[in-house]
């Protein structure tokens, strides 16, 4: 079982390209903690991310730093959740109906701040700032669920020919 | 047009701030209240949902008792209540939304459900009389940056909107980045006045090269290399001296304003509007007003900007657009749902 998987992207639309496929690989129930600092990618994977579910290309996904939670319907259901703003505090009631919905994908950006709340499957994705537009991606899987779709990740990664 | 005596109850509790307002034939404000979670929230260094919901649910009720007894006003005066039921936090909305239902079918009066984005204009509109359809409005603050075309009172057409980011949360994000701290509109602003607008290359970066969006999450993105470097990004201290924090904050807000101000004339030269609503918080950046006041004169337009307490989160607002929305016989169920997102 794969646990751990890293990629670089050279530019922020190769990063959305990545979100994309990626989102094209789930199956609904998936979890991603999306950690980088600001302006590192977060939201551009996120985007690609929402596409690849099937979200409709003229659906502007905008950040949800404001109101923590942005909901969309595609393929599967998209849940975008912000903990941003949630520095410190006790987290959000009724946030755990929805991660890992069946059905659903959830990302959560800033998700050490909500910590005691995440689920125990969740495939992170850790996106640190190699030099000025390229970005080094980190998929790492909690559990042997996460797992698999990290597999399937690989798989179609590999099959890409932008990502080989 | 409004009936000569149509007394609306508007509600709003669609994040921070608990409100209620009632407002007669949309022009005249019998009584109104606004209860800021801010130093709530600061008190727990962030907002908690939660905490939040609780205390719009605590603060909503007494507060629309408190408004009728300082109006005078009984159940039986109020012609329709308007609730703000988009796009906002999906807990804090139904705490309005609920208390609105719960009130229209006691009092049996109408219900009407108003989109946030759209009570923003209306203040505008409400605060200026001679402002009139045809008209553009930028609403810009910390969760939204929109600007719609208004053919007539009815009809709120959007024309632009951001990509990604809001401008105001933009404001809160570079400030963070520039070490200046929140809240980071007036921040930023105030850093800005003594540096050069011009020091960093940013002017275009919120206009993205393809349609008439905004795109605000680039420059931060700039920001974080010009203050922090490459390498140690927000683990880092900000490497720039205060020169150089003002320099940064001036043309990062130049930039914004820039993008800001090109899109909203854009769509009055296109449209052929001879006035400019504005609305939200940011409506408050001193820089803001001026540019769009000077670039509205070029083409002989008007500029509209509510006071200060009618920008932010209010419920006098949301009364006047359910005044609108009532004079064009858009009224409501009581199944309305409260959403998450605009539409």
């Amino acid at each position: 079982m794969e646990t751990s998987f890293s990629l670089s992207t050279k530019t922020p639309e190769e990063t959305t390209a990545l979100g994309r496929l990626v989102g094209e690989c789930c199956e609904g129930g998936e979890v991603f903690l999306l950690r980088g600092t600001l302006g590192a990618g977060k939201t551009c994977f996120c985007q690609g991310l929402a596409r690849g579910l099937g979200i409709p290309e003229n659906e502007p996904v905008t950040s949800p730093t404001f109101t923590l939670h942005c909901q969309y319907f595609g393929r599967l259901e998209f849940n975008h959740l912000d903990a941003y703003r949630l520095e410190g505090t006790a987290g959000v009631e009724g946030l755990e109906e929805l991660l890992g919905a069946v059905g659903a994908v959830a990302a959560v950006e800033w998700p050490d701040f909500i910590s005691p709340q995440l689920p125990s499957s969740a495939l992170s994705v850790d996106i640190e700032i190699a030099n000025s537009e390229s970005r080094m991606l980190v998929f790492s899987a909690s559990d042997a669920r996460a797992g698999k779709t990290l597999e399937r990740i690989v798989r179609t990664c590999s099959q890409s020919p932008r990502f080989p | 047009m409004a009936e000569k005596d149509d007394i609306i109850l508007g509600l709003e509790s669609s994040c921070d701030e608990t409100a209620g307002a009632l407002l007669r034939s949309g022009r005249e404000v019998l009584a109104q209240f606004v209860a800021s979670q801010i130093d709530l929230h600061r008190q727990y260094g962030g907002v908690v949902p939660e905490v939040a919901c609780r205390a719009h649910m605590e603060c909503l009720l007494p507060g629309v008792k408190r408004i009728l007894d300082e109006a005078k006003i009984t159940p039986a005066d109020i012609s329709a209540i308007a609730v703000t039921n988009r796009p906002g936090l999906i807990g804090a909305l139904l705490i309005g939304v609920t208390a609105a239902k719960a009130l229209a079918l006691a009092w049996e009066v109408p219900l009407i459900g108003v989109n946030h984005v759209e009570a923003h204009i209306a203040a505008a509109r409400f605060a200026e009389p001679e402002l009139r359809p045809p008209y553009v409005a930028l609403v810009v603050s910390g969760g939204h940056t929109n600007v719609y075309y208004i053919p007539d009172d009815a009809t709120y057409e959007c024309r632009c909107q951001t990509r990604d980011d809001a401008a105001g949360e933009a404001f809160d994000k570079v400030a963070k980045i520039l070490g200046l701290g929140f809240p980071g509109g007036p921040r930023i602003e105030k850093a800005a006045k003594t540096g050069n607008p011009k020091a960093f290359h940013w002017k275009n970066s919120c206009l993205p090269k393809t349609g008439d969006d905004f795109s605000f999450s680039g420059i931060k993105t700039g920001v974080l290399y010009a203050a922090r470097g490459q390498e140690n990004q927000m683990r880092g201290p900000v490497l720039l001296d205060e020169k150089g924090v003002a320099d940064a904050a001036a043309s990062f807000q130049r930039a914004v304003v820039h993008a800001l101000v090109t899109r909203t004339l854009a769509v009055a030269q296109e449209t052929g509007a001879k006035w400019i609503a504005l609305g939200g918080g940011v409506a408050a950046n001193g820089y803001l007003r001026e540019e769009m006041a000077r670039a509205a004169k070029k083409i002989g337009a008007r500029v509209a900007i509510p006071p200060m307490n009618l920008c932010t989160d209010n419920a006098v607002m949301i009364a006047a657009r359910g005044q609108e929305l009532l004079a064009a016989g858009k009224i409501d169920h009581l199944g309305i749902e409260a959403l998450a997102r605009g539409k």
